[in-house]
């Protein structure tokens, strides 16, 4: 904040209380930076590890963003250099018509109320500098064809509500002509990075993830423990002492998960989960300690950074020899997975289709990344029977389903989730149609938002969702927002916390582990938290 | 009124669009306005009020509004009245129900300052728990928990025996 005596205001212009905002032209309107709803800047040493330009201490606060000197020459480079190479971009620059049926279904939109979050307003941030940089009316006609100067105001407004798109996808749901706003997002956050404008909760995940395969640095020692950690759990819940395969050659199948799922309650007791279910199936699979992250933050940083980051999952498939990839409950591990890994690493010839071991089931579907989804697997193994459930060790449980953006939207994922939640649970119950499947209301704090000093953007974010669970805690009754997102577990707390509190979070199978039925298992008491089961209650109390 | 806080291409999408979770924002503060405007009409019990007042505000709180600019809206019931009824006031010298009903809005405006607060309180709360719940995981993992009291004595001894 400025010093400046002249600044401020006046006792009579204190006393003018304007209550309707100012009718301005949105370029006219410059970004602030309020605390709570910006995230911090990427920090250097991260920037350094990763080669990535221009690296320094600053704060978006700060009115010299020091960025490099001839910064208007390289974001005017890497906008051409990405008009030429992706078709895409430079049709997504060109074809919006305005018809603003993009304009209201943004989450941050609909909870904050800023019109820069309109996804056709978000885009036109970039638009504008298109149209003046690139194109003959832009050129001759300035704002009069909707174009701009570039200046360090724009780079500021980018860098403000680029980090305030969740790349979700839902607005391009909605689009007649297909555009997609997350894939301009990133191209705003490629341009942004070539100046050194990221983020921290991005960029420290990246840095991580480069030198050590997940994006907490767990080392594989510390990867051993916590696993181990968590097989003393299920022993002392169970009475059953299970193996944890790490690192195994020969295995059928390599599993993959995000490191949230073994890092932060309450993605640990769906990590438990996975461990007593292939247990219980005998299944012949391996953990691996280098790739040991499904998750990928090169997906919110740039196109390079997510072959990077993906890189390890084939190379570590291959030097194992496993026949196939099994994934876990991660939301946007599943966007690169299904859409980017095969083009960027594959092909990978040398695996197999993906064939259950247990059920014979062949999955077509991923015949050619080789990868397959974990409720895909365990609603295969539901259908055919194979597995003892009792869902009423879930009774205490009602619970509705938040679609995850990327298993949703980017890779179709709709219906095995709910099939295995009805196999588990007796009381299920949907949230209204237009927030769930295909229309999903994001969490508000994915592509690298949710971190805690952006906490009121995520509120707002997550307003709708929020909205639309409290809707069914007040007409079922509903206690457990069940998920298939590493990031939805962890940003979904407080959006119920504030909006709904009272709900819970859950990964799907925290409660297949709880209904599933082991064999030579002891009577059991508490569910994975430790929490009595339902007529268990007095077992709990003496 | 209430919506025309917001800026002008928002307040025309929270006015126009009627699916309450399509438009979270305009649904909840249209229905608790009128709730709010009857229970002050019949001067019904506080708790209510509350409860309405929480929906409203709970949004605003989070919005880009300063305090003030989050709770003004209760005022602007006064405006309403006052705009609407002020012939109806002067003709039937109803200024006397006017003051009443001007103090009930008063009330209101602190019921709204205490859930403002509130709910600015819960923000923080939320906050400071996400980042207590990482430091914990982390010193879980690196098994710093329940060692430091016990190494401490020893420490200080040795410290001790090395000055002296």
């Amino acid at each position: 904040m400025s010093e400046d005596l002249s600044n401020v205001p006046k006792p009579d212009e204190l006393m003018r209380i304007e209550h309707k905002p100012p009718r301005k032209g949105w370029m006219d309107v410059p970004v602030d930076f309020k605390p709570g709803t910006y995230s911090y800047p990427a920090k250097a040493k991260n920037l350094k590890i990763l080669d990535m330009p221009n690296p320094r201490e600053w704060s978006p606060t700060d009115e010299d963003w020091k960025l490099p000197e001839n910064w208007k020459e390289i974001v005017r480079e890497g906008f051409k250099d990405r008009l030429d190479k992706y078709r895409s971009f430079q049709l997504f620059m060109d074809i919006c018509v305005r018809c603003g049926a993009c304009a209201d279904k943004c989450h941050f939109f609909i909870g904050s109320g800023d019109p820069k979050n309109m996804p056709v307003l978000r885009a036109e941030l970039m638009r504008s500098v298109y149209r003046k940089e690139f194109t003959t009316s832009g050129k001759i006609f300035g704002k009069l064809a909707g174009a701009r100067e570039l200046t360090t105001d724009v780079i500021k407004e980018w860098f403000y509500y680029f980090y305030q798109c969740t790349e979700c996808r839902r607005c391009s749901v909605f689009c007649p002509y297909g555009i997609d706003t997350a894939e301009i997002t990133m191209m705003g956050r490629e341009l942004l990075h070539l100046l050194g404008c990221g983020i921290n909760w991005a960029m420290e995940p990246v840095a991580n993830c480069f030198r050590t395969g997940n994006h907490l640095g767990i080392q594989p020692h510390g990867f051993k423990d916590t696993l181990e950690f968590f097989a003393d759990d299920i022993e002392d819940l169970t009475g059953i002492k299970i193996n944890v395969p790490l690192n195994k050659k020969g295995a059928d199948i390599l599993f993959v998960v995000p490191s949230g799922d073994y890092f932060g309650d309450p993605g640990t007791y769906t990590c438990m989960g996975y461990m007593m279910l292939f247990h219980e199936l005998g299944l012949n699979y391996t953990w691996s300690t280098y790739a040991s992250e499904g998750g990928n933050f090169g997906l919110f940083t740039s196109h390079e950074m997510i072959k990077r980051l993906n890189a390890k999952i084939y190379a570590e498939a291959k030097r194992l020899g496993v026949k196939w990839i099994l994934g876990g409950e991660c939301g946007h591990m599943w966007r690169v997975m299904h859409q980017y890994m095969d083009t960027m690493n594959g092909p990978a010839d040398f695996l197999e289709v993906p064939t259950s071991p247990i059920t014979g089931t062949r999955f077509e579907n991923a015949k050619s990344t080789k990868m397959v989804h974990i409720t895909e697997f365990t609603s295969d193994l539901m259908k055919h029977n194979k597995l003892r459930l009792d869902p009423g060790r879930n009774d205490n449980l009602i619970v509705t389903f938040h679609d995850s953006c990327n298993p949703a939207r980017a890779m179709g994922l709709i219906e095995e989730p709910r099939y295995v939640i009805r196999k588990v649970c007796n009381h299920f119950h949907e949230m209204p149609e237009n927030t769930i499947k295909e229309q999903t209301f994001c969490c508000g704090g994915g592509a690298g938002l949710g971190n805690d000093e952006n906490m009121e953007m995520r509120l707002r974010g997550g307003f709708p969702r929020g909205n639309a669970v409290r809707h069914v805690q007040e007409k079922y009754g509903v206690n457990r927002l069940a998920c298939v997102c590493a990031i939805d577990r962890a940003t979904l707390v407080p959006v119920c916390d504030y909006w709904a509190p009272g709900v819970e979070v859950t990964g799907v199978h925290e409660m297949v582990a709880n209904a599933l039925v082991m064999k030579g298992e002891k009577e059991r008491t508490t569910d994975l938290r430790g929490e009595p089961l339902p007529g268990k209650e007095e077992v709990e109390d003496e | 009124m209430i919506l025309e806080t917001y800026p002008p291409d928002t307040s025309r999408f929270l006015k126009q669009e009627k699916n309450q979770f399509a438009n979270p924002v305009g649904n909840t503060i249209s229905l608790e306005i009128e709730d709010i405007y009857e229970e002050l009409l019949h001067g019904r019990d506080s708790e209510k009020l509350s409860h309405f007042l929480d929906r409203i505000i709970k949004i605003r709180a989070i919005q880009d509004f300063s305090p003030a600019q989050a709770v003004v809206f209760v005022f602007h019931l006064k405006n309403a009245v006052r705009e609407e009824l002020g012939g109806k006031i002067r003709n039937d010298q109803l200024f006397e129900e006017l003051l009443e009903f001007e103090r009930r809005i008063d009330k209101l405006a602190l019921f709204a300052f205490d859930t403002y607060v509130k709910c600015r309180e819960k923000v923080y709360e939320i906050r400071v728990a996400e980042v207590k719940n990482r430091v914990f995981s982390l010193l879980k993992r690196a098994d710093l928990i329940g060692e430091i009291s016990e190494q401490e004595p020893d420490i200080r001894e040795k410290n001790i025996d090395s000055v002296t």
